[in-house]
């Protein structure tokens, strides 16, 4: 079954308009409420519908990354945070809040002025779709049949940049994991600290 | 014109979790209604495509699938065991069980704050 380009794009203007909102709504919450636990599960919401909110914006991968760090991985860094600290957070000081909305309402006022810069959404002759971007997407669907050019371009005519870039990150994820001690479980010794060793023996070094 | 109006549906959905995860009194009732609103995007997603008429991303939403299911259990274990490095064989007592709010608000209470 298909339908009309209009309806459609009337659809998908209506389901981001919906997203946006419930944003919006869940960004409000996560600011009013004092339950530490509820602002984490709440901001891995917040993670999750901005992920759906860049897949309408037709940026696949940027949304899957969205909801890998931001849903899944953040959400158990805030967690694990959270057991350090109290369950509640503690009210604001009535003096701060003035201060820090001046912050924020000039670090706003600055992006959106930011913003007026920026080409229109779509325009054919901004940057970003006019000298190698037009390259890549009258090539991509002969040379490389992926439906998404984002991707063909990370993964084909970047292949190799990507794979440095993977392999870097892995061995920081390697280092960290160590560091961290994940191969433990299987029959990890305890170690002691140095310091701790040397005061036994009285320091026999 | 019908994925439209999944798409409405799924969205009106998607706010009825949101309410829970608001509200929701105990930690379980917020990891629900995560849990949940992760499968409603999933399905969002999955929906999307054919309201675009290009359903190529669904792998995506198979994708976020695997991610929600994941991500669950890992909070889950998590506040069973307080540690995110140790197997689950390993580890005897739980540290954490389902009365955490109610121990919490049992203690305020005599702490009188």
């Amino acid at each position: 079954m298909t339908v009309s380009p209009e309806f459609s794009a009337g659809a998908v203007a209506a389901i981001e308009l919906a997203l946006l909102t419930l944003l919006f709504v869940v960004a409000l919450q996560m600011l009013k409420s004092r339950h530490l636990f509820a602002v984490v599960m709440l901001s891995g919401i917040y993670s999750l519908l901005s992920a759906a909110f860049f897949v309408s914006l037709d940026a696949v991968d940027v949304a899957f990354t969205e909801a890998a760090v931001g849903a899944g991985v953040s959400t158990m860094l805030m967690l694990s945070a959270m057991l350090l600290t109290a369950r509640r957070e503690k009210p604001v000081t009535p003096g701060r809040a003035p201060v820090a909305l001046i912050a924020v309402l000039i670090v706003g006022a600055a992006l959106v002025y930011a913003s007026i810069d920026m080409p229109a959404f779509g325009d054919a002759n901004s940057p970003a779709n006019a000298y190698v971007g037009q390259a890549y997407v009258e090539r991509t669907p002969n040379e490389i049949a992926v439906p998404n050019i984002v991707t063909a371009v990370l993964a084909s005519y970047r292949g190799f940049d990507t794979l440095g870039e993977t392999m870097v990150i892995f061995t920081a994820g390697l280092a960290v994991m160590l560091l961290l001690g994940a191969g433990a479980p299987r029959g990890g010794r305890e170690v002691k600290d140095v310091d701790d060793a040397d005061n036994g023996k009285g320091g026999n070094t | 014109m019908i994925y439209a109006a999944i798409a409405a549906a799924v969205i009106v959905a998607m706010a009825l979790a949101l309410v829970r995860a608001f509200a929701g009194p105990t930690l379980y009732d917020r990891v629900l209604a995560g849990n949940s609103f992760g499968t409603k995007t999933v399905i969002l997603l999955g929906v999307f495509g054919y309201v675009t008429n290009r359903p190529d991303f669904l792998d995506v939403a198979l994708l976020y699938a695997l991610l929600n299911f994941t991500g669950t259990i890992a909070i889950l274990k998590f506040f069973r065991y307080r540690t995110l490095t140790s197997s689950l064989k390993q580890l005897g007592e739980p540290i954490f069980d389902e009365t955490t709010d109610a121990r919490d608000q049992k203690r305020r209470a005599v702490n009188g704050s």
